[in-house]
């Protein structure tokens, strides 16, 4: 039995539709994403679980357990809120001392058990500071310390990295993974960032407009995003419109309006007529001044270079196709002192293997 | 940098400057009358003398003998006669009840205008301070209608009490009608400090207390409440100091049994014409709110630190 089960929940307010029919469930232990843009309903969702919301219909089982109308402070739910809401009159240890507090925990077993999520954290020389006194990645650390501290069944994260610079939030997502593994709590993390989904996650959901777009693995939901929104949202992604033209033993054949003929692999429902798109990862793509036919890259254009943006550890080339289309390729800066192979207007070519595309239709 | 102080002074100066005009030197004078004589006829015994033969100014006193013009008579007689103690017990009694009262009032009013929709807020601030438009002592002499026996208010109160078979009660000129009163005057000045404080109160805190387990209850105790103090301690400063030293509602609503620390000061002064000890008095009052206010300070800064 899953740990929490959510059964197609609907959540209006007012004319709008927050959260439309979602299902889905997460086991014990798990490290799951609700990854969406601003509006996509993750929030919502989130609120539910944590009892702040309640759904317009559907159920949420909690250990087979239907949760509606448990209030917030019932549930063996916690949160670990945006803004982090530390009490600012509370020392970090009484901060993280409150949950046992309000659980009627005896003084003594309290001392303890701060002290221990206090060495989890390693914030330990920090207990008697306020939270004022503390910086934002100690104020993240005290924020997860408080609502773990008396093991919830379930750790809700609403966003709790963004309010750190890029470099703290690439540590904290490190720290973050070690902890889940260490206490072994179900963390349901909501983020609107796919680099920290995908790094982060046993599995997402991607939420687009109330619904699940796609719920996998984070591999699966890279290489073979199920829709064009998907496709876009989760890291860069090239965008080709194309025709299916043929399907035949293991390939499909989509023609490219203004450039040619590209295979891919076949995707179940897709047949000849139908339109969709091609979705293509810069990194699959070779580019060169000249490739040779037949090493295994059966798709083949020529282009020319549009635009070129040095990254440091990459150079990402902005290639125009025949037909107006712009693709994004990138070379690795791997040769010492060589960082830039082509200029704008060179004319390059193009190849990726036939598997490299995944075609989604419409 | 020059240009800098210049400019501190410029803004700080006038405010200053005032104070020391108005607040500083007159309590230096009156510090000083507290060790002077009274005068034959009332005020202070003259320092100095204009001859009418000569005339000119001439000291009275002789520098080298304080005991011809300083003395500690006035101090030995507020200790002395305990009926100046007591007063001062009731007054305190009386602007500490104002005090809890006007909290216990103000701060459910100010917590539902601090979470009521923004654009009525304003609106709601404003119906506090809307008795301030009137001039105070109308106010108060509306209350001696209000409390009169002849009033409606005291007359429907003695007709309920008489059903069940107590009273008639006299409602003017009583304790009660004093804190009342003192209540009714001073209650604005709590609601202020604490709306100004609880509508900076960050909602989320309350948001992660429930979902941490806490119930209404706590919730308000753990979070609301200790994050009010600063506007609490503001708000009853604002309510006491002044309550304290009152004497036109005592004197108007009070009656006879009524009267105040504020009432026997102004006595002194205006009525018996006695300064010293009405300066006495006065320094005495001040000593006791400087106390009051900082036995508050030590026991609210001990060391919560390393409590859990």
């Amino acid at each position: 039995m899953a740990l929490l089960e959510i059964r197609d929940v609907v959540k209006t307010f007012g004319d709008f539709t927050a959260v439309n029919h979602v299902s889905l469930s997460v086991e014990a232990g798990e490290f799951f994403t609700l990854l969406g843009p601003s509006g996509c309903g993750k929030t919502t969702l989130l609120r539910m679980l944590a009892g702040f919301e309640q759904p317009d219909s559907g159920q949420i089982l909690l250990d087979g357990q239907n949760v509606a109308g448990v209030p917030p402070e019932k549930r063996p739910v916690h949160t670990v809120f945006q803004s982090y809401a530390l009490f600012p009159h509370m020392t970090v240890a009484q901060n993280i001392a409150f949950p046992l507090k309000m659980a009627k925990v005896s003084q003594a077993d309290i001392k303890a058990r701060v002290d221990e999520v206090l060495d989890d954290v390693r914030l330990t020389q920090f207990a008697t500071r306020f939270p004022h006194e503390l910086s934002g990645g100690q104020r993240q650390r005290v924020a997860i310390a408080r609502a773990l501290v008396n093991r919830p069944r379930l750790l809700l994260l609403d966003e709790p990295l963004s309010a750190l610079d890029a470099k703290l939030r690439e540590d904290m997502q490190i720290e973050l993974i070690n902890l889940q593994k260490e206490v072994g709590i179900t963390f349901v993390y909501v983020t609107h960032d796919q680099g920290e989904a995908l790094a982060l996650s046993h599995r997402i959901a991607v939420m687009n407009k109330g619904e699940v777009a796609q719920l996998d693995v984070p591999e699966t939901i890279y290489s073979y995003p199920n829709s064009r929104f998907v496709a876009d949202f989760i890291g860069q992604c090239n965008l080709l419109d194309a025709t299916v033209v043929g399907i035949d033993d293991g390939k499909m054949k989509l023609e490219i309006e203004g450039v040619g003929i590209a295979e891919a692999l076949p995707v179940p429902g897709a047949k000849v007529g139908d339109k969709g798109t091609l979705t293509l990862r810069p990194e699959k793509i070779r580019l060169g001044a000249t490739l040779p036919a037949g090493d295994g890259h059966e798709v083949h254009f020529k282009g020319k270079v549009h635009d070129c943006l040095f990254l440091g550890d990459v150079t990402i080339y902005i290639v125009e196709l025949d037909n107006g289309t712009l693709v994004e390729t990138m070379l690795p800066n791997a040769a010492s002192g060589r960082a830039r192979f082509f200029d704008d207007n060179d004319q390059v070519e193009l190849a990726w293997r036939f598997d490299a595309g995944h075609f989604v239709l419409a | 940098m020059r240009n800098n102080r210049l400019a501190k002074w410029l803004i700080s100066g006038p405010p200053l400057l005032y104070l020391l005009l108005f607040f500083a030197i007159p309590s230096a004078i009156m510090a000083f009358a507290a060790f002077r004589f009274p005068g034959d006829y009332g005020g202070l015994l003259p320092l100095m003398n204009v001859n009418p033969d000569t005339g000119k100014t001439e000291l009275l006193i002789n520098a080298g003998n304080y005991a011809d013009f300083l003395t500690l008579e006035n101090f030995t007689r507020f200790f002395q006669e305990p009926v100046f103690f007591e007063l001062f017990l009731k007054s305190f009694w009386y602007a500490g009840l104002t005090t809890v009262i006007c909290l216990a009032l103000a701060y459910p009013l100010a917590w539902l205008i601090a979470r009521s929709p923004k654009k009525h807020r304003d609106l709601l601030v404003l119906m506090v301070i809307l008795p301030f438009w009137s001039n105070f002592l109308i106010r108060v002499y509306s209350w001696m209608i209000i409390l009169g026996p002849q009033g409606y208010f005291a007359k429907s109160i003695n007709a309920v009490l008489g059903v069940i078979g107590i009273g008639p009660v006299q409602l003017l000129f009583s304790h009660f009608a004093v804190i009342l009163v003192l209540v009714y005057v001073h209650l604005p000045f709590m609601v202020l400090p604490l709306y100004a404080n609880l509508e900076k109160h960050d909602m989320n805190l309350l948001d992660a207390a429930q979902d941490l387990g806490a119930n209404a209850w706590q919730r308000f105790w753990r979070i609301t409440w200790p994050l009010s103090l600063p506007g609490v301690w503001a708000g009853a400063a604002l309510v006491f100091i002044p309550a304290l030293g009152m004497f036109a509602v005592p004197d108007l609503v009070g009656g006879t049994d009524g009267i105040m620390i504020g009432n026997l000061i102004k006595q002194q002064f205006l009525d018996s014409r006695d300064w010293p000890f009405g300066s006495v008095l006065s320094i005495m009052l001040t000593l006791a709110v400087l106390m009051l206010a900082g036995l508050a300070t030590l026991i609210g800064r001990g060391g919560k630190r390393n409590a859990l």
